[in-house]
């Protein structure tokens, strides 16, 4: 396929955050090209896939042909095995993320955006030290195409913006460090996302399990790297599906990061523009990156499409400050949450959950149980998981 | 000198270790890996994220210099 020598906008990676940045650069009139490493847009899925309605629904709309469940309560699992299981306001979708990732992008080539995969990007080109376009391998020829704007949406293992001097760097004590299969012949409900707590579970964090339809679901775990230094990932998994799931088979595995840190100081310079994981901006209290890196990608493709079409390169600025408003301080102050959260003790996990299942089922709105859980401990669980199916 | 050993064929190519290598001396494609040796420092960062245990920190190559 041909790629032309010029862009108005060069976005690097096909992932959710990519692909509608580009949509909305490409809505505004201006020519996108998206550079995509892999082979297959979608593929492979680094991902636990739960989203809530809202969370999507702002970008496309949902379809049952990239959904495989719709969910409408989670049960917590407490480390002596007390489930509570919460009624959820806003619904929420088991995503089959092959799908929903060529999905977006095909609106966004609808937009008139155009994609190329097989498509390495190595390296920024510079004009007087301005970001002015991308190095790329594709299919093993090389290529310098030139650009007004460069959006790296290159995920968790972006370089794209320390090539333009940005910090990016993750703290290893906020990676997390995953380890995800899709299990076949396991028995779960179809309608509830499942985690599971504790310090032989899931220190620091929770265990997933999520239900894909049909006997299968999406189980899945991620360790902070100091966790990390002495049990991986890996190990945790499948200790948990020996025990829990001895009959399941695997149609997948994958490894994969999550960064769970507030969002970066700063996600722009000159000539260039970070969205998604690639600018960290995953909730870093659920972990769940879908919803907020399309919200960064719609503001950062949208701003850019402007700073081209009025030729300002300086309105690249007022990317960061719209993110901060919508996304970033709330962010923020998830973070903090996260810190109280994750460093619960199994007894309290415990006492939290015998004092909700006390609660009538009808009666355990997140509100109800929220209030409960600041009387009875001093404790934020429950936001934890409000929060996830909320963005 | 390099510490830091890529189990071979072991990679999943997640890029999770590139996301906390301070140095950026991380290479990795969608189907390789490679540390270079000249911007390493053996921090660790790297082998203590990887969630499939694919990195290790080579101890034998230290004494091996001895
Ligand atoms: C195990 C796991 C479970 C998760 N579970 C959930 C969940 O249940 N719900 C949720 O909302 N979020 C979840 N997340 C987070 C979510 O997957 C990410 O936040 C989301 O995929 C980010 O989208 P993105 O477009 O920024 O990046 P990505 O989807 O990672 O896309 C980045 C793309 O850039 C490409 N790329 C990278 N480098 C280059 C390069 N140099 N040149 C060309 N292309 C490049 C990559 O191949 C990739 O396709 C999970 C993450 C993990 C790892
Ligand atoms: S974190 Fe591990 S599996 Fe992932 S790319 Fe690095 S070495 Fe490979
Ligand atoms: S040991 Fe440190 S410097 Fe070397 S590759 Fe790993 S994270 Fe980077």
């Amino acid at each position: 396929m041909k790629i032309d020598k010029e862009y108005d906008v060069v976005v690097v990676g096909a992932g959710p955050a990519g692909s509608i940045a580009a949509k909305f650069a490409a809505e505004k009139g201006v020519s996108v090209l998206v550079l995509e490493k892999d082979r297959e847009i979608g593929t492979p899925v680094r991902c636990g896939e739960a989203v809530s309605h809202e969370g999507i629904a702002e970008f496309i709309v949902p379809d049952e042909k990239f959904i495989s469940s719709h969910i409408d309560k989670f049960t917590l699992i407490s480390p002596d095995g007390t489930e509570v299981t919460i009624p959820l306001e806003q619904k929420g979708y088991m995503l089959n993320r092959q799908l929903f990732d060529k999905a977006v992008a095909e609106d966004a080539m609808h937009a008139g955006a155009k994609f190329i995969t097989n498509a390495y990007v190595h390296g920024l080109l510079f004009n007087d030290s301005i970001v002015s376009g991308v190095k790329v391998k594709y299919f093993g020829e090389e290529y310098e195409i030139k650009s007004k704007v460069v959006i790296a949406a290159d995920g968790v293992e972006s370089r794209v913006g320390r090539w333009a001097g940005l910090s990016t760097f993750v703290d290893f004590r906020e990676m997390e460090g995953a380890y995800q299969i899709v299990a076949a012949n396991v028995s779960v409900p179809t309608d509830t996302l499942i985690f599971y707590f504790g310090e032989n579970v899931a220190p620091e964090g929770y265990l997933w399990v999520f239900p894909k339809g049909e006997g299968k679901a999406n189980i899945g775990i991620g360790v902070s790297g100091e966790i990390g230094k002495t049990k991986s990932a890996y190990k945790y998994l499948n200790e948990f599906i020996d025990r829990k799931y001895p009959e399941a088979s695997m149609l997948s595995a994958v490894s994969g990061g999550v960064p769970c840190t507030p969002s970066l100081e700063k996600i722009f310079a000159p000539g260039i523009i970070l969205v998604g994981d690639a600018a960290r901006q995953v909730n870093p209290l659920s972990g769940g990156g879908i919803a907020s890196g399309m919200i960064g990608g719609s503001i950062g493709g949208g701003v850019a499409g402007e700073a081209v079409i009025e030729n300002r390169p300086d309105k690249l600025s007022e990317y960061q400050e719209r993110w901060e408003k919508r996304l970033g301080k709330r962010h923020r102050i998830f973070d903090k949450v996260k810190n109280g959260v994750y460093n619960f003790s199994d007894e309290q996990f415990n006492a939290l959950a015998k004092s909700f299942s006390k609660v009538p089922f009808e009666k355990r709105t997140l509100g109800n149980l929220f209030k409960k859980a600041l009387i009875n401990q001093p404790s934020l669980l429950i936001e934890a998981a409000k929060i996830f199916v909320m963005d | 000198m390099l510490l830091i050993k890529i189990t071979p064929d072991k990679c999943d190519y997640c890029g999770t270790c590139v996301g906390v290598c301070p140095e950026d001396a991380i290479e990795l494609t969608d189907s390789t890996i490679d540390i270079d040796e000249d911007l390493c420092t053996n921090c660790s960062k790297c082998v203590w994220v990887c969630p499939i245990d694919v990195l290790i920190f080579d101890k034998n190559k230290l004494k091996d210099k001895e």
